[in-house]
């Protein structure tokens, strides 16, 4: 059995896109079955998926022994490219969670997007293509075996994010400042695609390096990977290994797919996209697809580490996390859309990954990725479960008291939203989220206060409690107090297609952490995660007081964030509490930073956007005022002067010869003509008379039109010749 | 005792100077045709016997002689159709009043 899903697991991503191909090609005119085939094909690729990760799970030392097969794809010159899959602890826990979420999302979909109502999207069949071509990509770069698969299927999802973003595109809005969906669209391309200059200049450095893209050769080759972390990289990075540099040029694409600070920008505008799309991609897979990527290469930077107990690149990887998951829930405290603070909260909480990989918690950083997968796309599906039954309301302010008329939602929202603000003990992201903090607390013991272990770790804890307190001031808005709306006021539950997939997600949001329970609590060597994913890498080991810190945070937010919000709940038209208290005592100006994302958007507009604009308007002037208008007009003028002086000299001289010569050639003419009227005609008349007597006297009578006499002639003719011929 | 060959090239060159003399006196278009095909007919002698007395061996005077029938044949077909149809314009076969060449 375990063979044979072996065997097969190429097959996963290939349902999902033979549903893209038919829907796309054949089926749109059919809702009904548009929908059923991408259903269907994520079913298959389900099964298939479990069956897959359970026989991963059941075969031992598959961490040492990663299950490979590949085939030839093309060569050039002298090597090949090759096509395949690859079976490994981390490929297991991706396909755990990739299918089954995206599962839910398909089955939520039909609900969201008006299945059998007189709202449902024009464009309804096009979307469950778009979405099964989206977990293509993202199931072919779960199963990758080489570097140049995965980045293939990066590039689908990436299609995929500016497809499914401006899936709306002909909205429009009366505010011209307010971001339409076609320009997110945009938006989201192209800054994930700064992202991915580096990824596809890290790849070819690394295929310059090795000669090969498949991971068996490069990254899970030990002596390869030695080799690299002693060879110096090329100038331009200082004195780095060619491991660090290879490292930080891939971090770089997922800097821009997970949206870290700098290239965050795009994903809060992604939220224009339908809601499914922000679960699937901007919550649960694509996002996720960055942090993947830095796992996979965990291997390049630790290599680094384990020769010179140092790596720069890691230092700035666990720098650029920690920032961004600081900052990140800085402004999720002040946003008022419903949408928007999920989608800070998951750049903050993609940040907590990406600080982890950096301090080195390989294991802590999966074990996040997954549980946050999961509540994070609850939580996007139950915002899109409020939208759908407020009608279309995502402005915080007016909610409220949604928790009698949508019970399902409130408390499968109330589930994700304890998982992410990781309350104590049952909740899967507690558990994911205290082993990060409890890694950054061993580095930061280890190395001491003056390194950056402990920044990451002092950021991070900072943003543990800013994450509680968001998610109690998001829940008591939304669910709690009276309804300050009309729409708010005649909320209705969902429909089943909608709420179940909530329900399912909300078992996993809290069960999936007690895998991962760390081996002080459930005894040693029966910390399951640890040992299936990272049985290389030490396990993190307990920390009670950080564990206590973080429980306290964890509580003591959400109990802030009650008291604030929900103990006196926000009538209709009341200021938001912390904008009031910031505003006493005197930090206005910071809270509009944080509602404005602290002008992100503003400075790479006046920066890129306005900078393309000036420079275009340099080269503008350049062209046309400063340099070369006037050295092409200059030159003009001189021509003209010159051709001036030739048009004197023409007129002058030239002119006269040629009157000269063409009266001498008239009077020449005029001579000519005498002769030829005298002379020529004359002859030429002449000839024409003497024909024409001839026609008239001789041949005329002579053709009789009669046959006979024709022949007559012809035998006289003969016989004369003959005769002739005789005779002589 | 065979008969010399100078006797079917007389008879041959008598029957050519019948036919050529019918082609150009008679008046009527049917007798001209009846012409023709006398000239044609004398050639035809022609060919066979010089065939017999130079070269017996080859078949080439005899498969020509054929090839001249067919021909014969088929001309007299044309010949016969266009006598037919000028009839038919003209309401006569004189070939005196027939002059359209001259226009």
């Amino acid at each position: 059995m375990k063979e044979f899903f072996f065997n097969i697991t190429w097959i996963i991503p290939v349902f999902p896109f033979l549903a893209f191909l038919i829907i796309i090609l054949f089926t749109q005119g059919n809702k009904k079955l548009s929908h059923s085939l991408s259903i269907g094909s994520m079913v298959l690729s389900w099964l298939v998926g479990w069956g897959v990760v359970f026989s991963a799970i059941a075969t031992p030392h598959l961490g040492e022994h990663p299950i490979h097969k590949s085939i030839p794809w093309f060569e050039t010159g002298t090597t090949t490219f090759d096509i395949g899959y690859w079976i490994d602890p981390l490929m297991a826990i991706a396909l755990f969670m990739v299918p089954f979420v995206c599962l839910m999302i398909f089955i939520y979909s039909v609900g969201y997007m008006g299945y059998g109502t007189d709202e449902v999207d024009p464009h309804y069949s096009r979307f469950f293509g778009y979405i099964a071509l989206f977990a293509t990509g993202m199931l072919g770069l779960v199963i990758s075996e080489n570097l140049l698969t995965l980045f293939m299927s990066w590039e689908i999802m990436g299609l995929c994010s500016y497809l499914l973003i401006g899936f709306w595109f002909e909205k429009n809005y009366a505010d011209p400042n307010k971001i339409t969906p076609r320009q997110a669209g945009l938006k989201a391309f192209l800054v994930t695609k700064i992202g991915d200059i580096f990824l596809v200049l890290g790849i070819i450095y690394l295929y310059s390096q090795a000669g090969t893209l498949s991971y068996a050769d490069t990254l899970f080759n030990h002596e390869f990977l030695a080799h690299l972390a002693e060879t110096p990289a090329l100038p331009i990075f200082g004195g780095w290994s060619a491991a660090s540099a290879i490292a930080l040029l891939i971090f770089g694409g997922a800097v821009g797919k997970s949206a870290q600070f700098p290239l965050h920008v795009w994903l809060p505008d992604a939220m224009e996209g339908p809601t499914p799309v922000s679960a699937l991609i901007h919550a649960a897979t694509m996002v996720s697809a960055g942090v993947f990527l830095v796992a996979r290469i965990f291997p390049l930077l630790n290599i680094v580490v384990e020769l010179e107990q140092h790596n720069p690149t890691m230092g700035l990887i666990a720098f650029i996390g920690a920032f961004t998951a600081i900052f990140a829930s800085i402004i999720a405290l002040s946003q008022n859309d419903i949408k928007g603070v999920l989608a800070f909260s998951t750049i903050s909480q993609l940040g907590y990954m990406i600080a982890a990989l950096g301090i080195g918690a390989y294991v802590a950083a999966t074990f996040h990725l997954i549980t946050h997968a999961f509540f994070k796309a609850l939580l996007f599906m139950g915002s899109g479960s409020v939208i759908i039954g407020t009608h279309h309301t995502q402005d915080m302010m007016q909610l409220g008291g949604l928790r009698k008329k949508m019970p399902k939602t409130f408390w499968t929202f109330l589930a994700g939203g304890l998982a992410l603000s990781g309350f104590p003990l049952i909740t899967a992201g507690f558990w994911s989220k205290d082993e990060i903090l409890a890694h950054a607390w061993e580095e930061f013991m280890h190395y001491g206060t003056a390194s950056w272990p402990f920044f990451v770790w002092l950021l991070l804890t900072i943003a543990a409690f800013l994450t509680a307190f968001y998610t109690a001031r998001q829940i008591s808005l939304t669910f709690l107090g009276k309804p300050r709306s009309d729409h708010a006021e005649h909320a209705h539950e969902t429909p089943n297609t909608m709420t179940l997939p909530l329900i399912m997600l909300a078992f996993f949001a809290i069960t999936l952490g007690w895998v991962g329970i760390p081996e002080e609590i459930v005894g040693q060597g029966n910390n399951w995660f640890h040992a299936f994913v990272g049985h290389e890498y030490d396990p993190t080991p307990l920390s009670i007081p950080v564990m206590l810190l973080s429980s306290g945070l964890a509580v003591g937010g959400l109990g802030l964030g009650w008291l604030v919000y929900g103990r006196k709940p926000l009538e209709a038209g009341q200021m938001d509490p912390l904008q009031k208290g910031m505003e006493k005592v005197r930090l206005g100006w910071l809270y509009k930073a944080m509602q404005k994302r602290f002008y992100f958007d503003e400075i790479y507009k006046a920066i890129f956007i306005n900078g393309s604009i000036k420079l275009a308007d340099i080269f503008y002037n350049f062209d046309y005022n400063w340099v070369i208008n006037p050295i092409v007009n200059g030159v003009g003028a001189v021509t003209r002067g010159i051709s001036n002086i030739f048009n004197k000299f023409d007129d002058k001289a030239i002119d006269g010869l040629v009157n000269f010569t063409g009266l001498s050639s008239v009077k020449l003419s005029e001579l000519g003509g005498i002769t030829d009227l005298k002379v020529v005609d004359g002859i030429v008349n002449g000839i024409a008379d003497v024909t024409g007597w001839i026609g008239e006297n001789v041949f005329r009578p002579i053709q009789t039109g009669k046959v006979q006499n024709y022949l007559l002639i012809l035998l006289i003719s003969m016989l004369a010749i003959i005769g002739i011929y005789l005779v002589y | 005792m065979s008969i010399p060959l100078s006797w079917f090239l007389v008879l041959a060159a008598a029957l050519f100077s019948i036919g050529l003399y019918g082609v150009l006196s008679r008046r009527n278009a049917i007798g001209i045709l009846m012409g023709i095909e006398l000239m044609l007919n004398a050639v035809n002698i022609n060919l066979v016997a010089f065939w017999r007395y130079i070269d017996p061996v080859k078949m080439t005077g005899q498969i020509f002689a054929l090839f001249v029938f067919t021909v014969a044949a088929a001309e007299v077909a044309v010949g016969l159709a266009l006598v037919i149809a000028i009839y038919r314009n003209r309401d006569t076969v004189v070939v005196e009043e027939i002059d359209l060449l001259k226009e």
